[in-house]
């Protein structure tokens, strides 16, 4: 790290206060504003508010509702990281060793990363339809009758499979380069000392992309839990009814669908905390180990 | 141990450019340190990396012993490597990079652990055996990049400019390293270097490259007195080699119009005069020339002198008790100089030389 010694005191905190105040304005007084509407029940139609402790984080917690979409939620988180970290590493794998035209299929393989999530979720359930989506009909071809919003595993098949298909290239990017980062030669030296190379995948370039894998995994869990709200709102028609939500979408649905705004307050501050664990996690670790040069 | 044969061996990248090494063929005898030397491009690490494997052969043939290892897989050759960056896996400890090409090939766990503990204590890495690459020197890794190879006692050594990345001094030290562990293992080893003075010190046959062609193969000091072409006298030797244009008229060898030695036996016409540095006579009997200084390097034990005769540039080395003046009336040690054709650069035997011999 360089260190610059400043002549006089106020300039660098002249030259921080632009980041600063972005971070005041649309992190932290938002935050404590959730923390505090968490503690209290907001009339829904206006004037006043009324102070009841940690009632809400009670009624949120014993909510059977609650429970259920943190439970589809965790497997959903699990499943779309695990997935489109596993199917972006066998693309970068593969496309790393592509040789003639190796241009061309990295931009095919990347150029879903350029699309809005919202517009990679109405792509999606045109995939779905049941109508026109031609994954609808080869699960048809199988006698098999797809229910995008009508039947709850349907619905969240397509959820988890759209999810994952908007994060593959992203993760793509990162392993690529990963990969393209490890020496030559330590790759041909593997080559003299392994015959394998599936062997000397898991024991050389697997380990040397730890430190890539790492950061993915820390990115994909928060893509998964909260980047993943447009997916979920095109996929869900704006007939939550009973179909499948994440968290941050229930937090959405309780706030600005349903007016409960302290409860919903309640649920984001619970995110909240889940994030920070997350985040001092991924520290811990970072300092640990997961540094080579 | 095996031996090593190189036989008229061509790679091409494509086919319409020049090849990057273009039939070379090579006998390498058990236990024979080789060093392929030559200037950056000239092919001498694409011969390398086709004899580890990691490069294809476009034609010809490499075995390692009796065996055809062309179409052989390159951890099945039996070979070591030494790459130049070290090429350490960073993840693995000391003791786990020495025995990982071990591990892969099914080796008993106490067998291994022999062997890489004598390893180390060869190279004297005892106590960095639980240490990461990050954690050594530069001159550690490549002891630890040379155990990784002596731990499989292959057939074969094959070093890419292993010591490029050392400082100075460091450099001479490994090398001497080098030479030593090769005399005591006895592995036949192919050395790859751009460095004249390391592929001297090193060689017991040195292979000259240029431009993907063998110019010269021979003991270092064979290549250094009767250098094969003017490119090989100018690469190897520090410094190098004055060549001069001169002309013959059949009795008289003249630089301009200055005669600087006997022509005899000599056909007529223009050719090209090398003259090592110590191989001028200075203030000779007779038959001395003047040459201008124009200035001199201080080596400590003598003095390298740089000056013209005729307009063109010559180098020779005195010792440093010499007076020093701006002209200098030297002369050439007959049995010493050194002919090459003028137009193709290859090196003319006149007749009083085979007479000599």
């Amino acid at each position: 790290m360089k260190r610059v010694i400043f002549g006089s005191s106020w300039l660098p905190y002249a030259f921080l206060a632009p980041q600063i105040l972005i971070v005041i304005i649309f992190f932290y007084l938002p935050a404590a504003e959730a923390v505090r509407a968490s503690f209290y029940l907001e009339n829904p139609f206006g004037g006043g508010s009324t102070f009841v402790g940690i009632d809400n984080y009670k009624d949120v917690l014993t909510d059977d509702n609650y429970v259920r979409v943190a439970k589809f939620t965790f497997w959903f988180s699990l499943l779309v990281t695990f997935f489109s970290l596993a199917i972006a590493l066998l693309l970068a794998v593969k496309a790393d060793t592509v040789l003639r035209g190796a241009k061309s299929y990295r931009i095919l393989l990347m150029w879903v990363y350029a699309i809005a999530p919202p517009v990679a979720g109405l792509i999606g359930v045109l995939m779905f339809d049941q109508h026109v989506g031609p994954i609808t009909d080869v699960a048809a071809l199988f006698g098999y009758k797809m229910q995008i919003g009508v039947n709850y595993n349907d619905t969240a098949a397509a959820m988890i499979i759209i999810s994952i298909w908007k994060q593959v290239p992203v993760n793509f990017i990162f392993f690529l380069s990963g990969l393209q980062s490890i020496p030559k030669a330590v790759r041909e030296a593997a080559q003299i000392d392994c015959r394998s190379s599936w062997r000397r995948f898991w024991t050389v370039t697997f380990p040397m992309l730890a430190p890539t894998g790492f950061f993915l995994l820390i990115i994909n869990i928060t893509y998964a839990l909260f980047d993943t709200f447009a997916v979920i709102d095109v996929v869900m028609k704006n007939e939550p009814g009973s179909n499948p939500m994440t968290l941050v979408y229930k937090v959405y649905l309780d706030g600005f669908r349903g007016s409960d705004l302290g409860g919903s307050s309640a649920q984001s501050v619970i995110l909240m905390a889940l994030v920070l664990l997350l985040t001092i996690f991924q520290f811990r670790m970072i300092e640990r180990r997961v540094h080579y040069t | 141990m095996a031996s090593v044969t190189i036989d008229h061996v061509t790679k091409e990248y494509s086919t319409s450019g020049r090849p990057a090494v273009s039939d070379v063929s090579l006998a390498i005898a058990e236990g024979e340190f080789i060093v392929l030397v030559g200037p950056s491009g000239c092919g001498k690490s694409t011969l390398l990396r086709m004899v580890a494997g990691l490069e294809k052969i476009t034609d010809g043939e490499v075995r390692i012993g009796d065996r055809r290892v062309n179409e052989v897989d390159p951890a099945d050759r039996d070979i070591a490597m030494v790459f130049q960056n070290y090429a350490l896996y960073p993840h693995m400890t000391v003791r786990k990079n020495m025995g990982y090409g071990l591990k892969n090939r099914r080796l008993p766990k106490a067998e291994i652990e022999k062997r890489v503990a004598e390893a180390a204590s060869i190279l004297q890495l005892d106590e960095y055996l639980d240490r990461r690459p990050r954690e050594l020197s530069g001159g550690q890794r490549q002891r630890v990049a040379m155990g990784r190879a002596i731990v499989r006692e292959p057939a074969c050594f094959l070093f890419d400019e292993p010591l490029s990345n050392l400082d100075a001094k460091l450099r001479v030290e490994m090398r001497g390293e080098i030479k030593q562990l090769q005399r005591r293992l006895g592995t036949t080893s192919i050395y790859v270097t751009h460095d004249q003075l390391e592929a001297m010190t090193l060689a017991d046959r040195l292979v000259v490259l240029n431009k993907g062609e063998v110019e010269q193969i021979g003991a270092p000091l064979d290549v250094y007195r009767s250098p094969a072409s003017t490119f090989v006298a100018s690469f190897i030797g520090s410094p190098a080699m004055s060549l001069l244009n001169a002309a013959s008229d059949g009795s008289a060898l003249r630089i301009g119009d200055v005669v600087v030695a006997s022509g005899a036996g000599l056909a007529a016409g223009p050719v090209t005069l090398g003259v090592r540095a110590e191989d001028f006579i200075l203030a000779p009997t007779s038959g001395g020339f003047a040459m201008q200084v124009s200035y001199v390097e201080e080596l400590g034990a003598g003095r390298l002198v740089h000056g013209a005769v005729q307009g063109q540039m010559l180098t020779l080395s005195i010792s440093a008790d010499h007076p020093m003046t701006d002209e200098l009336i030297i002369a050439i040690d007959p049995a010493r100089l050194h002919l090459f054709d003028a137009s193709s650069g290859k090196r003319i035997t006149p007749r009083r030389e085979t007479a000599e011999a």
